[in-house]
């Protein structure tokens, strides 16, 4: 029984450690500065995943800003003024949504972002994600701000501070970094979203800078275009930056584990 | 069986002058006061007077039918076993207990002659009047010694920063405490002791310039030395301010307080008002058996 159990256990750590392995041995000789810095060529071979890095590093920063004070304001409202019961359906509702398939969000976005104005844009494809992170920070934050101290809540509210000002300035400041890890687990899970962008963002071989009005490309849409490519060099592009965005998701999450770990402990 | 002996029969204009050795207009802070509840003439500031006092939480009776009148410029200790409703009657006083959804409240509760139940006074402008400090310190951990002590201002208005300085300076004098931390303002609040994290929460209790300060067994969790703090800042503070202490220790109550209020439980559980008077009076010359039984630590 014991062994059983310890090849399972074994069988769900090796995954991570083969994915890893997987990616950097063939993404590494992929991953140099003209990937970083050059933008993809329109026939052939050559280029990189500038674009792709550019989309990404627009497109994210826009989510983050539409999700994150909607993701706290519900936090707000379910920890410190509901009832028992509207806090349970705002809950259960946050926890399916985590789980829904993000390619549904994506069609979502796309009836209600692209159709009506028959052009993929950028902006569908930002708010696509933020669909995705409200869920991630508000449950984040409703657990936070449960284990800020409701002394702390009675001794501002004590002095005369009205309710918002104590929540604003009491009660938020006190779980902020707590806030804060679910902000970055949400944008590192938002960085690796391929599904919902492909039906509003798109995707584009064009650098674009700002027009959310026009397709964006993204990193998981670049390695999803370049590794169906039938041509071995984009493939090996497609590695590269498989590799880029691995790292990007990686350093999110182990900085933030890293830091919640050592909070624990201490 | 319970009963209660010494329905107070004052009427506040009989009550003397408070007597203060210092002179209130140079120990009042020059920060303009928030809006406040304007006194009756006659009426000295901070006099509580409650009439018929019940306090549910749902079906549950807490308080039954209490009243007792608080001299302002004196410490009323409330003291009586655990459970008796000693905390939600403080509570009371400054409408915390409505951050209890299932709490309601009959009965009447005039601070210099205004009813701070009625509909039309804002709790929260109540609260920058009637002061609260808690059993456990409970400094905003976020904060720095001195943000802790003007968060009270800052969180509600506009204040220069010469302004806050100066008031986080005058009420961390008048809290005993400037003399320990003025070397280290920008320090964390909580870096402190329990003792002077205490100190803490009352120059912070202070700094909105309250007319009455509520005190929930304010040295329960603290040492005997920082006990002894505690107590000895009462004494100061009574010279300005009204205050109504609870506390589980007897002989606390029998040093630092003026007036004592005994409070018991009833069959029904509920809180009653056994027998009110001056603390001299109640420790030695109780009119009442069960308060006997309890100076004595016969019971409770």
């Amino acid at each position: 029984m014991r062994t059983v159990a310890l090849l399972a256990a074994l069988i769900c750590v090796v995954p991570l450690g083969a994915v890893i392995l997987f990616v950097v041995i063939n993404g590494a000789p992929a991953l140099n500065l003209d990937l970083l810095t050059k933008t993809p060529k329109a026939l052939g071979t050559g280029g990189g995943a500038a674009t792709a890095i550019l989309g990404s590093l627009q497109m994210i920063p826009l989510a983050a800003v539409l999700a994150v004070p909607i993701g706290i304001a519900a936090a707000v409202y379910v920890a410190e003024f509901s009832g028992s019961r509207s806090a349970r359906i705002v809950r259960f509702a946050a926890d399916v949504m985590v789980g829904i398939p993000s390619i549904l969000v994506g069609i979502f976005v796309f009836t209600l972002l692209v159709l009506p104005f028959h052009q993929f844009n950028a902006f569908a494809g930002s708010v696509a994600l933020a669909l995705l992170m409200i869920p991630v920070v508000m449950r984040t934050s409703e657990e936070i701000l449960r284990l800020v101290p409701g002394s702390l809540r009675e001794a501002s509210l004590a002095l005369g501070i009205p309710m918002w000002r104590t929540v604003l300035s009491v009660v938020l400041r006190t779980g902020l970094t707590g806030i804060l890890t679910g902000v970055m687990l949400a944008v590192a899970r938002a960085f690796g979203e391929t599904a919902p962008l492909l039906f509003t963002a798109l995707g584009s071989r064009l650098v674009n800078v700002g027009d959310f009005g026009k397709p964006m490309d993204s990193l998981p849409v670049f390695v999803y275009t370049n590794s169906r490519a039938p041509i071995t060099a984009l493939n090996q592009q497609a590695w590269g930056a498989a590799l880029l965005l691995l790292l990007i998701v990686l350093t999110i999450n182990v900085a933030v584990r890293a830091r919640s770990f050592r909070r624990n402990v201490s | 069986m319970v009963t209660n002996m010494t329905e107070s029969p004052a009427s506040p204009v009989e009550q003397p002058a408070p007597v203060s050795a210092v002179d209130p207009v140079a120990i009042r802070p020059t920060v303009p006061p928030p809006a406040r509840t304007v006194p009756e003439e006659g009426v000295a500031a901070g006099a509580i007077e409650v009439r018929g006092l019940n306090v549910f939480y749902g079906a549950f009776q807490a308080i039954h039918d209490i009243s007792l009148t608080i001299r302002p410029n004196a410490v009323t200790a409330i003291i009586g076993p655990s459970g008796c409703g000693k905390s939600t009657f403080l509570r009371t006083l400054n409408r915390m207990h409505e951050l209890t959804p299932t709490a309601r409240v009959e009965g009447s509760i005039r601070l210099d002659g205004t009813d701070i139940m009625a509909p039309e006074v804002d709790p929260v402008q109540l609260r920058r009047v009637v002061g609260m400090v808690f059993q456990r310190p409970n400094p905003f951990p976020t904060m720095s010694i001195h943000d802790n002590v003007v968060a009270g201002l800052r969180l509600t208005g506009r204040h220069s920063p010469a302004e806050l300085d100066e008031v986080a300076e005058r009420s961390l004098r008048r809290a005993a405490l400037w003399d320990e931390v003025k070397d280290k303002l920008k320090a964390n609040g909580t870096s402190l002791s329990g003792g002077q994290q205490q100190r803490l929460c009352i120059a912070r209790a202070l700094a909105v310039d309250p007319e009455v300060i509520l005190m929930d067994e304010p040295a329960s969790a603290l040492d005997p030395v920082a006990t002894l703090r505690i107590e000895q800042l009462m004494a100061e503070l009574r010279q300005s301010y009204t205050i109504v202490i609870v506390t589980h220790n007897m002989q606390q109550a029998a040093r630092v307080s003026d007036e004592t209020a005994f409070f018991t439980m009833g069959e029904d559980r509920a809180g009653y008002l056994v027998e009110t008077g001056r603390t001299i009076d109640i420790f030695t010359n109780p009119k009442n058996q069960l308060t006997e039984d309890y100076v004595s630590g016969r019971f409770g």
